[in-house]
């Protein structure tokens, strides 16, 4: 059945495909800018000259810079470590406790799912919470470190346990358990199956799509977490704990001129403001990249996930 | 009379005609009896189960509740070293900052989180759904495919990052006495004059008068791609019948939008509407805070939020102020959030806790 295509339709349509396009190609075109800016002539990248594609001389001198810029790679894989550390820990106690919430004989139920959300309502804010960190920091120096100093622990740690938290997350997760039919439940628990083995050999392999969503959410905020690492470790002046994108900022504030006035007379770690500039760049594209790898593969997942566990109740 | 009211727990015997306690009631008087040893009893079947409660609410409440017991630093005067205990100083520090010394920095930085928040909520609320609306007119998969990829992206790229290129964009590099490609860009357009010279004073992002709209729509930029999800997968569940219904009475492709999907998806719309009125006074203070770090910058006057700026009240001198001040903002937030979801309750049947 052919159907003529009124008038209408046709510039719904064509006004839908030229939005689309046009939001689309705003959306990867800082990435790209970005990305030309790293390759292009450091006089094409102090006058600003790059709109999209690297302009002047291309060079590959601001991403050997960073190469071989030994801070960048320690913040680096501080932020690889805790995001790898963090985002498994806080999936452990999300699921272990998602699973409880979602069970309807679990005594207190609603008074749990209120102390959870409860905390999405209304958080202490950035002084009490900032206090809280530095009194956590101080318990954990008088265990593991036998004094009441902040700076004497290893601040990722800290980082790993305390921040990170999503009340959000668990309750995706235990809207997605909730989904489980009961029967098959029933049916492991007669063969004789644990709680620990209910939850790991049917629930989590029947939630397969919300827990990817979960542990990106928890690994993308862990990678992109900037404000309380930052405040923490600049509490302790421990520079070695820094996570790229702390290091990334002070790089990019103390180095170039994007933050501020640049000014001849302040001491520059880089002599020329377009290689500062263009190293700047690199650093944003070397920090990136993982997500850039990574956001292909789940991103069949999330939407899925975001939907599966969305609103209820 | 008698009878009457105890003959649901007393049996009555013709032949001696003595009462005697019923069996029901000698089994409910059993159950009551054993409630706590039944408790108990599913208590320790279920350890497995409340074991595997303890560590979430560990964490929860060593990190999210137990700052709420720094609040009360709040009500104690905050100009004593922090080692000794502080003595009790009422509603003081609340006075100070609604009506005291610290009154106008508090309300600005109240108004500028309300400012943001509305416009954030006024211009970034409609984007997404326009956006899904739109993608459900792409119909080659691979096309819509790749433009979910590009607009789901900026969700996840970090507020350092996103600062750092909208500094780049919008204000540029001063060195070479050079603008943004953004600045440029629109300083050509509209032949502003004005703004090419705030954009060569101090950037376009640190002046007041164009501050707020750079903010918002690097915020719809970053949010609105990743927010479509909801309502697309609202506008795709419209039934086929429901269009075929549609044009068979002649409705065009208007008539359709405006009588077979908005009425669809409404009920999405109101609920992610309610949710974004309940989150409007939490408004992302990393971002501003790496916009505006401190009161040096020029956009100071409409880019300090309450949580900045009782971030920036930091020191045991004047903390009990920032904290006063954010616990204030954080109350109004949480009375819209329940606020928000009763109405929401009382208006569709839909809430969401």
């Amino acid at each position: 059945m052919k159907r003529k295509i009124e008038v209408s339709e046709l510039i719904f349509k064509i006004i839908a495909y030229f939005f689309l396009i046009v939001f689309a190609a705003l959306c990867i075109y800082p990435l790209i800018f970005a990305l030309s800016s790293m390759f292009s002539s450091f006089d094409a990248v102090r006058n600003n000259e790059i709109v999209l594609w690297p302009t002047g001389k291309l060079q590959i001198e601001a991403a050997k810079y960073v190469f071989n810029s030994s801070r960048f790679w320690v913040s680096y894989s501080n932020t690889l470590f805790v995001t790898f550390i963090g985002t498994i820990w806080c999936l452990i106690y999300s699921i272990l406790g998602a699973y409880a919430l979602s069970k309807k004989r679990l005594m207190g139920r609603h008074g749990w799912n209120f102390f959870l959300v409860f905390t999405m309502w209304f958080s202490a804010g950035v002084v009490p919470q900032f206090l809280n960190y530095q009194s956590t920091g101080r318990v954990m120096a008088t265990i593991f470190a036998g004094s009441t100093n902040m700076s004497d622990i290893d601040l990722k740690w800290l980082i790993v346990l305390a921040m990170g938290m999503n009340a959000t997350n668990i309750v995706l997760l235990r809207n997605s358990f909730e989904g489980v039919p009961s029967e098959i439940e029933e049916a492991a628990r007669i063969d004789g199956a644990t709680e620990l083995q209910i939850l790991t050999k049917v629930y989590i392999p029947m939630s397969k799509a919300t827990i990817a969503t979960v542990a990106l959410f928890f690994g993308i905020s862990r990678w992109n977490g900037y404000f309380w690492a930052y405040k923490v470790t600049n509490a302790a002046g421990q520079n070695y704990s820094w996570p790229v994108q702390v290091y990334m900022r002070d790089f990019i504030q103390l180095n170039t001129a994007l933050t501020g006035k640049y000014s001849v007379d302040d001491a520059w770690e880089v002599a020329d403001i377009g290689k500062a500039t263009s190293i700047a760049y690199s650093m944003v594209v070397f920090a990136m990249i993982p997500i850039l790898v990574i956001y292909p593969f789940i991103q069949k997942y999330f939407a899925k996930g975001v939907n599966m566990g969305g609103v209820k109740e | 009379m008698f009878k009457l009211k105890c003959d649901d727990f007393l049996d009555y015997d013709e032949a001696t005609g003595t009462y005697s306690m019923s069996a029901e009631q000698q089994v409910r008087d059993e159950t009551e009896r054993n409630k706590w040893k039944t408790t108990g009893f599913t208590l320790l079947k279920d350890w497995r189960l409340y074991l595997m409660l303890v560590p979430m609410i560990l964490v929860y409440v060593l990190w999210k509740y137990l700052p709420m017991y720094e609040l009360t630093a709040a009500f104690r005067y905050g100009d004593y070293e922090l080692t000794t205990d502080r003595p009790w100083a009422g509603i003081s520090n609340f006075q100070n900052i609604y009506f005291g010394a610290n009154a106008a920095a508090f309300w600005q930085a109240f108004r500028n989180t309300f400012i943001i928040a509305f416009y954030g909520l006024l211009f970034g609320f409609p984007m997404p759904i326009i956006l899904a609306l739109f993608f459900n007119e792409v119909k080659s998969n691979i096309a819509r495919s790749i433009m979910q990829v590009c607009v789901y992206l900026p969700k996840f790229i970090s507020t350092v990052i996103v600062t750092s290129l909208t500094l780049a964009l919008f204000s540029g590099n001063a060195a070479g006495g050079q603008i943004g490609v953004v600045s440029q860009l629109v300083g050509k357009i509209f032949k502003s004059s004005k703004m090419l010279q705030a954009s060569l004073d101090g950037g376009l992002v640190y002046t007041i008068q164009y501050f707020r709209p750079i903010y918002i729509i690097t915020d719809i930029w970053e949010h609105a791609g990743y927010d479509s999800i909801v309502f697309f997968a609202a506008v795709i569940a419209v039934s086929p019948t429901s269009y075929e219904a549609a044009q068979i009475d002649g409705a065009g492709k208007m008539a359709q939008m405006r009588y077979v999907v908005i009425p669809s998806i409404l009920s999405t719309v109101v609920i992610m509407l309610i949710m974004k009125i309940g989150g409007l006074l939490s408004v992302g203070y990393e971002k501003l805070y790496l916009l505006c770090p401190d009161s040096t910058y020029g956009n100071y006057a409409v880019a300090t939020v309450v949580s900045t700026w009782a971030n920036a009240q930091g020191n045991y001198l004047t903390q009990a102020f920032g904290i006063a001040g954010e616990m204030t903002n954080n109350l109004i937030g949480m009375i819209l959030v329940i606020g928000a979801n009763t109405i929401a309750r009382k208006a569709s049947d839909v809430s969401l806790y």
